[in-house]
């Protein structure tokens, strides 16, 4: 941190305005002539809240990608197709028991064994063959794609949100002043709220795990130089699965929680995937604060792209995408 | 530049010259390219208008965007999935300056005056994503066309100022001059012929050519090409260029032969299509992205009907062009063309292993 201030003061100056500009818009009652520029405060809230929830569920689905690609070089083009596989699973689950922490637990394993079998049937054999592996991942994508379609059909499905998270909650962020003199706060979905709290926690964890544990120090080693930590003894075979299936199920347990907040149906694995692209161009390929980073700059852009300039938002996401390539081609976060 | 050429062997002498073409393009010593050559001029006498068309006509579009890739893929070692975007952006802007049933979007100019700013705006387009995409190296290449390819299906969609939304624009008027409707079934397929020849020809002679040489070094060793004075992303940079061009052909014909243009034609799931025709086909030589189209097309057509026929759901066409595209991903990494070579070399060997021969293939 205070080496990036020392070393570029400039950026460091705009960012921290920025921060401000920001947390001001955020908290402060807005005065009548900002109102009226940009209109209601309340709107303006409610894009930035859905953007980082958003953001969050874009996190869920680009980490495992990041996590993947990083260890790997493995671009795994059938990880939109992972993301549908397990909102399919959570819907179906939860239809079936009633239960969407159950469904939430089995899309998660259910996945991750795909990620498995893909990862010792088919990527094993071609290791170190980047290219082929990316065409192998597209192939796998267009027949998912074509074998969920013959089982669940063209149709949209929404998973019940748990009854304990219906709802919405009172924020203490006032969005307007009545006439009164009595503040208006915001009312906001709880379970958007918890899908943000349940993905900081999984970042956390994730941070924890890859930088605080062994396994995750194998990782990392792995991530810098592959050849060398199968040199040291490692059973990197071993290591590489479990990367796989943490991915894999990460991608599963996005789509039971995308499946719940938005909905899910054929045509979503390509949005995700792009989502996971442009998350990781962003952020950083193979780093997971990167990932954390891109999603919440990704979510808000796009939510705040298509409330204020609706036909143009997708171009907004592409050209932070075009700048952050033409800047910092390796992405913000990215150490290479 | 001089290094390349000197390790070319140099036929000067006016005598040789006309054995010097035939080296220059080695396809014209074979009598079977001869023969393909023959049939595929005498088409509209063999084969009726549905073929024609929906067959030959649209396996050549197809052929041509996908040689586009080729070419990026096969001499640049860049696999870029927005040939078809850049295709569809040459197709939506045939529509937007020229004339269409949507008079409040497009500008009703001449064909000749809109299809050569198509073709301008196309490949400029490319080239700027091409530069984009040159920014980083090997397999990031793949996401960030694939990124300005799903970018741009999402914003065609979501315009209706420019690109009319997901209707798309409709009923887009095609050429007519020299009394000749040229969207009738027979002159149509001799344009689509002469175009995608002309691009396969055009690709063949940039290959051979100094620029082509020099692209096929960036592509084997950039490193040592930079050391040598090459400028590595200019190269890149203007294959990307020149792929551009062919890929807005591909879609101005595209354009041409439906009349319509939305969308749906430049979905992400068409962008891979034209990977897959690319890489089924072989992307070491010109000649596979239009194997890969034919064999494409025929399966898209003729799916339907066969799966029917062994008693399975018609539907799972693009199961079937999954399975094979993974089918030969696995097997064969130069797409048909190398299992071709592979049969015959092991046919030719086994025919010399009798003889006595040596069984060099």
């Amino acid at each position: 941190m205070t080496r990036f201030i020392e070393r570029h003061p400039a950026w460091a100056l705009i960012l921290l305005i920025a921060v401000a500009v920001m947390l001001w818009l955020i908290l402060a009652v807005w005065p009548p002539g900002l109102e009226e520029a940009i209109g209601r405060k309340r709107v303006f809230l409610n894009a930035v809240f859905n953007g980082i929830t958003l953001g969050s569920l874009y996190f869920l689905v680009a980490s495992g990608f990041t996590l993947i690609f990083g260890l790997m070089r493995n671009v795994n083009l059938a990880h939109g197709s992972l993301y549908l596989f397990g909102g399919y699973i959570g819907y179906a689950i939860s239809v079936w028991t009633g239960s969407w922490v159950l469904g939430f637990i089995i899309a998660f394993v259910g996945v991750a064994l795909v990620g498995v079998v893909l990862q010792i049937v088919v990527f094993r054999r071609m290791e170190g063959e980047d290219l082929r592996q990316t065409m192998v991942t597209i192939g796998l994508s267009i027949v998912f794609a074509d074998l969920m379609l013959w089982a669940f059909g063209g149709d949209f499905y929404q998973i019940q949100t748990p009854s304990w998270l219906v709802g919405p909650i009172e924020l203490p962020l006032v969005t307007a002043v009545k006439s009164s003199g009595e503040a208006v706060y915001l009312r906001y979905p709880m379970v958007r709220l918890v899908i943000f709290v349940a993905a900081v926690v999984i970042g956390i964890a994730m941070w924890l795990a890859l930088n605080r544990t062994r396994v995750g120090m194998m990782v990392r080693a792995g991530v810098d130089d592959r050849d060398m930590l199968a040199a040291t003894g490692v059973p990197i075979q071993l290591v590489f699965v479990a990367v796989f299936a943490l991915g894999a199920g990460l991608a599963g347990i996005a789509g039971v929680v995308g499946g719940t907040f938005q909905s899910i149906s054929p045509g979503e694995d390509t949005r995700f995937l792009l989502a996971s692209l442009v998350v990781v161009i962003v952020g950083g390929m193979g780093s997971i604060p990167g990932a954390a980073l891109g999603a919440v700059i990704i979510g808000l852009a796009e939510q705040l792209g298509s409330v204020y300039i609706p036909t143009y938002a997708i171009v907004v996401t592409f050209l932070i995408m075009v700048l952050v390539l033409a800047l910092r081609p390796q992405g913000l976060l990215a150490r290479r | 530049m001089s290094l390349v050429q000197g390790a070319h062997p140099q036929t000067t002498q006016p005598a040789e010259g006309a054995r010097a073409a035939l080296l220059a393009w080695p396809e014209f010593n074979k009598p079977a390219v001869w023969l393909v050559a023959v049939i595929l001029l005498i088409m509209p006498f063999i084969a009726s208008g549905f073929f024609l068309i929906e067959i030959f006509a649209t396996t050549l579009i197809l052929g041509t965007i996908a040689l586009s890739l080729m070419f990026l893929a096969g001499y640049g070692g860049m696999v870029s999935l927005m040939q078809l975007t850049i295709a569809g952006f040459a197709a939506y802007m045939v529509a937007v300056f020229g004339m269409s049933a949507n008079t409040n979007i497009s500008l009703g100019w001449p064909w000749w005056l809109a299809t050569p700013m198509a073709l301008v705006l196309a490949t400029a387009f490319g080239t700027l994503g091409g530069a984009l995409a040159v920014r980083t190296e090997g397999i990031y290449t793949i996401m960030i066309t694939l990124a300005i390819g799903a970018a741009f299906y999402y914003f065609t969609n979501q315009n209706w100022a420019i690109f009319g939304g997901h209707t798309g624009i409709n009923t887009i008027a095609t050429p007519k001059f020299w009394g000749v409707d040229w969207r009738s079934d027979i002159p149509y397929y001799y344009v689509t012929l002469g175009v995608a020849a002309f691009c396969y020809f055009a690709v063949q002679y940039v290959s051979r050519a100094p620029f082509g040489l020099a692209l096929q070094g960036v592509r084997d060793n950039p490193r040592r090409m930079a050391a040598l004075g090459f400028n590595v992303n200019a190269h890149r940079v203007a294959a990307y260029a020149f792929a551009s061009f062919i890929a807005a052909l591909g879609g101005v014909l595209q354009v041409w032969n439906y009349r319509q243009i939305s969308p749906g034609s430049v979905s992400v799931g068409a962008c891979i299509d034209i990977l897959i025709i690319a890489v089924v086909g072989g992307i070491t030589r010109p000649i596979g992205p239009f194997i890969g189209a034919f064999i494409f097309v025929i399966l898209r057509t003729f799916a339907l009907d066969l799966l029917v026929k062994f008693g399975l759901d018609g539907n799972r066409f693009r199961l079937l062009i999954g399975l094979g595209f993974l089918a030969i991903v696995f097997w064969s990494s130069d797409g048909v063309i190398g299992l071709w070579e592979r049969w015959r070399r092991r046919a030719t060997a086994t025919d010399k292993r009798p003889g006595g021969g040596h069984g060099h293939g």
